[in-house]
């Protein structure tokens, strides 16, 4: 029998998900549900959009309005959503080549404009659909099929990236720190403004083969021991913190909102009701 | 009113454009700016939040499509406008429409050449690709305008059709129209003929149609149906499948669906002086005039030479122009470029009748002496 | 009235283009068919320029102008372009500046006004040069009604210099006769002499 929590928020019908076993992806996307049922949010009033991907496969489970993209292309896609509709919650659901590769200008665009979406990356670090490529957040010197002797490219810090873009609330969790991720998207969904949260994923089909981090259930005791709240890190030294994640909210500031902003336009241009 | 607008208006064809759009209930545009469609989005701008619209410059041409199509599912009538590059650029978003059936107008105001070519010069270069830009097997509406107000009334009529059939409808206009200015009438909405998108669900499968019917309807995302639209091949529920038999039948009515609907709406031409003709140019767009011009010029030296015009390029009106050629000797294509429509016609052409051609890319306009002489020169 | 083929050359930022336009409208305002097109690209935005616009009482089939009923040039270089392609009984109208040789007034009526230094020295705008040359042209071919061509320019100017373009769109009128009266006395006199 499916959780309650399932039944009301994902499409039965369509479970279970083509995901591999032990990958991070399904409990991503129960935290996304969680989130939105935590906020009370009515299923009409959400919007689901995805990309090309491992993640991008997540709408279809999902029961909201749910719209499966292009490659890259979900958040231009969601862009046009809440300007057709300022009062629907949009939550873009991508992954890490979908948000920073082919889809990075989009991203920071976004950003740049503060609209409000909210974009939850499902970062396993790989191209896992396509079968184990790296992508711009495999760590460099680690491996993929496209990377065999090592990846020479640096890596993304997304929440970086996005704040320095002018996102106004950045954070990442993990799949081991349910709770804590849940948390993190609620408040991304409660951000008036643009909201990105990191989850990292874990692959133990490519990228934790390609790089011997053992089983999925190693790959969930990695993240228990290393990933660090933030707030924790605080206190740590240097030395301590080689090789950690951090996690928890790493940015939030206060901004005007696009929608916003563009009803002020409207109302410049004499066309507001 | 500070905002309504004269009905009689000195206007360019970009601009005549986003009046048409407006006027068929356009309320969201995003693009990129780009040489020669930029003024569509500047007078868009203007315009759109005068009347309660939405306007957005995107990060690139590929957001400006997807842009489009988002608000599109949310319920507005969207449009994009690019040239040549960006044409390019957005190919992907374009079956994505086509496959997912969202309603989307696309302008692209053709400039001559591959790449960056020649960027605000006459050229027609892109009708192939209007017709097979996008990968996979596809139906394609593509609309071309020959002066202003054509430019009006037909954005109108692009959007009508995208409403009606859920699909991405091309207006393929070149910088001769675009650019040039003319007197229009802006016809009021009221006085229009405008179609909506169907918004009643037929069942609780978003993509079931009924019988006899190619289009399945679509409410919009907050509406209350809560589904699903995917570029995957999908079945009525909305969601992805590999069932070859689905995914077969999918494929075919979306092929079938502007097919079966040519003569309902989608077909338009256009004949001058084509009665006594021997003679017989097809041209499109900005070719248009200067083949009217030669046609002048022609009848007065008593040559029977008359025009064919496809106003809906694509699907093509093969059937009228077969039936029309029987009549002829000849069938001279114009066109800016090297011969794309010419293939066409080459194809569908059979019999006595000598097909011909005249194109130019070279950043003028192909002139109505120009085609007069070749009138002429078989004829002496 | 019959075709009228105006073609406008000189050089970007002097307007050449807007001139075209608001010659077009003041005729459209008229009720006659008009189109209005113009080179694009960098030479709009400063280098040569060319502008045209064809009126007529039917439809206009072909968009560009073939044979030019008059030439506008504002520089030396555009004209030396463009007086190249001008027919017969093509009116030329240049600013004084600009060298005219003489084989074109032998064949051609030219009116070589003070165009730019009127700008500059009556009106005290040289912006305005482009409407004293629409003014010009107006009054050379009697294209449209002046109440017309006024509508057109101040549809088309920024708001607080409407004065200033209608009395430089009247000063290109009174050049053109001016010119002409001058123009008619010298030929009386070559007539007495």
């Amino acid at each position: 029998m499916p959780s309650q929590l399932v039944q009301n928020t994902m499409r039965t019908k369509r479970l279970p998900h083509i995901w591999c076993p032990g990958c991070g992806h399904g409990i991503l996307m129960r935290d996304v549900c969680q989130a939105i049922e935590n906020l009370g949010l009515e299923r009409e009033k959400v919007s689901i959009v995805s990309g090309i991907g491992c993640s991008s496969r997540a709408a279809g489970y999902m029961d909201y309005n749910t719209l499966h993209t292009t490659h890259g292309r979900p958040i231009a896609f969601a862009t046009g959503i809440k300007m057709a509709q300022p009062d629907m919650h949009v939550i873009v659901i991508t992954g890490d080549g979908d948000a920073t590769a082919i889809g990075g200008n989009h991203l920071i665009h976004a950003a740049r404009r503060n609209i409000d979406l909210t974009v939850v990356v499902f970062n396993n670090s790989i191209y896992g659909m396509t079968g184990g490529q790296y992508s711009p957040t495999t760590p460099t010197g680690e491996k993929g099929t496209t990377a065999p002797y090592g990846n020479i490219d640096g890596d993304f810090d997304i929440p970086k990236l996005a704040e320095a873009a002018g996102a106004t609330y950045t954070a990442r969790g993990d799949c081991y720190h349910v709770p804590q991720m849940i948390k993190l998207i609620e408040n991304g969904i409660k951000n008036k403004g643009f909201s990105i949260i990191e989850g990292v994923s874990i692959c133990p089909t490519y990228y934790g083969r390609k790089n011997k981090k053992g089983s999925a259930v190693q790959m969930m005791h990695w993240q228990e021991q290393n990933c660090i709240d933030i707030k924790k890190a605080e206190k740590m030294t240097p030395e301590e913190l080689e090789g950690k994640v951090l996690i928890g909210e790493m940015s939030r500031t206060v901004r005007p909102e696009y929608t916003e902003l563009y009803d002020e336009i409207i109302r410049k241009a004499g066309g507001a009701k | 009113m500070a905002n309504e607008q004269k009905r009689f208006q000195l206007l360019q064809g970009n601009e005549a454009c986003v009046e048409g759009a407006i006027a068929a209930g356009m309320r969201f545009y995003a693009g990129y700016p780009i040489t020669p469609s930029t003024e569509i989005a500047e007078r868009s701008a203007v315009r759109l939040p005068q009347v309660g619209g939405k306007f957005m410059q995107m990060e690139d041409e590929i957001a400006g499509i997807a842009a489009a199509l988002g608000a599109s599912v949310a319920g507005m009538k969207a449009m994009t406008a690019t040239s040549g590059p960006g044409f390019s650029l957005k190919q992907e978003n374009i079956g994505y429409a086509t496959i997912a059936e969202i309603p989307i107008v696309i302008v692209d105001v053709m400039r001559s050449g591959p790449s960056t070519g020649l960027p605000t010069s006459p050229s027609q270069g892109d009708v192939m690709q209007a017709k097979w830009g996008t990968h996979g097997d596809h139906p394609v509406i593509a609309i071309c305008p020959c002066s202003v107000q054509d430019t009006y009334n037909q954005t109108v009529r692009a959007f009508n059709l995208a409403e009606r059939f859920r699909t991405p409808v091309i207006l393929l206009m070149d910088e001769i129209v675009g650019h040039m200015r003319e007197g229009c009438e802006l016809i009021p909405t009221d006085e229009l003929e405008i179609h909506n998108r169907n918004t009643q669900m037929i069942s609780s499968m978003p993509y079931a149609f009924g019988e006899g019917q190619y289009v399945p309807h679509m409410t919009s995302f907050g509406k209350g149906n809560l589904y699903n639209i995917t570029g995957l091949f999908h079945d009525a529920a909305g969601f992805p499948t590999n069932d070859n038999k689905i995914a077969g039948e999918e494929g075919s009515r979306l092929m079938e669906k502007i097919k079966v609907y040519k003569y309902s709406g989608i077909l338009e031409f256009e004949e001058e002086e084509m009665e006594d003709a021997e003679i017989g140019i097809v041209c499109y767009g900005g070719t248009t005039r200067a083949v009217q011009g030669a046609i002048e010029m022609a009848r007065e030296e008593g040559y029977k030479v008359g025009m064919f015009r496809p106003v809906t390029l694509w699907p093509f009106p093969e059937h009228e122009l077969i039936e029309r050629a029987k009549q002829l000797k000849r069938l001279i294509v114009v066109e800016h470029n090297y011969g794309q429509v010419l293939l066409t016609v080459e194809g569908i052409i059979k019999g006595d009748t000598k097909v011909e051609f005249i194109g130019k890319v070279n950043g003028t306009t192909i002139s109505p002496k120009e085609i007069f002489r070749k009138i002429v020169e078989e004829e002496e | 009235m019959a075709k009228e083929q105006l073609r406008f050359t000189g050089s970007g930022g002097q307007g050449v283009i807007l001139g075209t336009i608001i010659i077009a409208e003041a005729a459209f305002l008229d009720g006659k068919k008009v189109v209005q097109s113009q080179s694009y690209g960098p030479e709009a935005r400063g280098g040569m320029c060319k502008a045209e616009t064809i009126i007529d009482e039917k439809n206009i089939n072909y968009t560009k102008v073939e044979i030019p009923s008059l030439l506008l040039s504002l520089t030396q270089i555009s004209f030396n372009k463009y007086s190249k392609k001008i027919g017969p009984d093509t009116v030329i109208i240049v600013d004084e500046e600009i060298d005219v040789p003489l084989r074109f007034r032998a064949k051609h009526e030219v009116l070589s006004l003070p165009i730019l230094c009127s700008a500059k020295e009556v009106i005290k705008n040289p912006m305005a040069a482009n409407i004293i040359a629409v003014g010009a042209v107006n009054e050379a071919l009697q294209i449209a009604s002046v109440k017309s061509l006024e509508e057109a320019v101040l549809n088309h100017i920024p708001k607080g210099t409407e004065e200033l373009n209608i009395k430089a769109m009247r000063l290109g009128a009174e050049l053109v006769k001016q010119s002409r009266e001058e123009d008619k006395k010298g030929e009386e006199k070559k007539a007495h002499a």
